[in-house]
């Protein structure tokens, strides 16, 4: 097992289908033949590397010049391990959410909800040796899309993961424990049932700051590594 | 085992981690070619694709301090894109095999729920007629959307259609 090994082909039932019609931006953007499966070289199995020296790390989310943005603070920590419970170290994981009023500090977001002079909603950290990660943020509010009647997206976090190769590359978002709008939210429920559970955070009281922030742990698995050679492939 | 952790969309609202200048992958002083590589993206309606995030990583030259490998740009009104990198080289595949000069692209927008690969291969290559990926394509034409057209001097075009008519091949990676 070593970084020439490729990638496993993802399980079935992980991911969800690009055609999935109750998303309605779908339709016409999800491409209509069939993947081509090809097996992986140099460039699936090789990926970027990100140093903290160009790529700053940003682990606070909850100020703006030290002044703190509205509503409820949050810890969100957690490790990014492979399928085999590896650690994935050093890797970078960006992160972007909207503000406490369910707001994105984004010209294209037209919901008519606060901005937050104090809150923008970029994160950047790296997993240390050990594969964890930890950041501070607010607790993102619920916002409105147009893609139903009444459609509300639940509160959610986006993340970018990168992983140790092309392979592995992974966008994502975390949800909140016990939020109604879940069962309601055609995006999360695009996933297939088995897996789209692993999408949920959970509190965490251990992780939880006295007096201060709420803790939710969230752990992300990257594809693990097959136990046969690119070579030999 | 543990599960993977399946995917979700990039949404509207990537921009947030956007950076223009992740677009220029030889901004840290890269030595070597220096090319863009430009297109346009429209979905299965011919409209264009505006709020895409498209990404490239090249396995040649080898990243270094100097050269990431890797850069991001977004789309603008138009669905159009544009990179700024060192041309790559043959790398190699599997067995005794040779792959042909590509950088692999990786597509997320609103509206895809798992993001899509593809890879562009630049036209004329004498190794394009032997690439390994090129050639498990069929139908044969299909090959023709991954190979980017010369654009002037330095530049390369390959625009990306999501659907439709001669959509682009996208591939499982
Ligand atoms: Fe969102």
């Amino acid at each position: 097992m070593n970084e020439w090994n490729p990638f496993r082909s993802l399980a079935a039932g992980t991911n969800p289908a690009n055609d999935t019609p109750a998303y309605r931006s779908t339709a016409f953007r999800h491409p209509t033949a069939p993947l081509v499966k090809i097996p992986q070289t140099v460039t699936e199995i090789s990926g970027p590397r990100f140093s903290p020296a160009h790529f700053p790390p940003m682990s606070d989310l909850s100020t703006v010049n030290g002044r703190a943005a509205l509503g409820e603070r949050i810890i969100v920590a957690g490790t990014v391990t492979d399928e085999d419970g590896r650690p994935v170290p050093n890797t970078m994981i960006e992160i972007w959410q909207a503000n406490a009023a369910g707001r994105y500090d984004h010209e294209r977001d037209q919901h008519d909800a606060p901005l937050d002079p104090n809150f923008h909603g970029e994160g950047r950290v790296f997993t240390d040796a050990d594969g964890h990660y930890r950041f501070i943020s607010v607790k993102p509010g619920s916002y409105p899309w147009r893609n139903h009647p009444n459609a509300w997206r639940p509160n959610h976090i986006h993340f970018s993961l990168f992983g140790p190769g092309f392979a592995t590359r992974l966008i994502t978002q975390m949800y909140f424990p016990g939020d109604p709008l879940l069962a309601l939210d055609p995006i999360y429920l695009a996933v297939p049932a088995g897996a789209r559970e692993r999408l949920i955070s959970r509190f965490d009281l251990a992780l939880t700051a006295p007096e201060w922030a709420l803790g939710y742990r969230f752990d992300f698995v990257l594809r693990g590594r097959s136990a046969t050679p690119m070579e030999a492939g | 085992m543990a599960g993977v952790t399946p995917s979700q969309t990039i949404g509207p609202y990537w921009h947030l981690i956007g950076h223009d200048e992740w677009a220029d992958l030889t901004r840290f002083g890269a030595g070597g070619e220096r090319i863009t590589l430009s297109g346009r993206i429209v979905d299965g309606e011919g409209l264009p694709v505006s709020d895409a995030a498209v990404e490239i990583w090249q396995a040649d030259p080898p990243a270094d301090d100097r050269f990431p490998g890797y850069g991001r740009a977004a789309t603008d009104a138009e669905g159009r894109f544009r990179f700024t990198t060192i041309k790559p080289g043959p790398v190699p595949g599997r067995g005794n095999s040779l792959q042909a000069p590509h950088l692999a692209l990786t597509l997320m927008a609103r509206g895809l729920l798992v993001g899509l690969v593809t890879r562009v291969y630049f036209a004329g290559e004498a190794l394009n007629d032997t690439d390994p990926v090129l050639a498990a394509i069929e139908p044969a034409p299909r090959r023709a959307t991954l190979i980017a057209a010369p654009d002037g001097p330095g530049a390369w075009r390959l625009d990306i259609r999501l659907q439709g008519p001669d959509e682009t091949v996208f591939l499982e990676v």
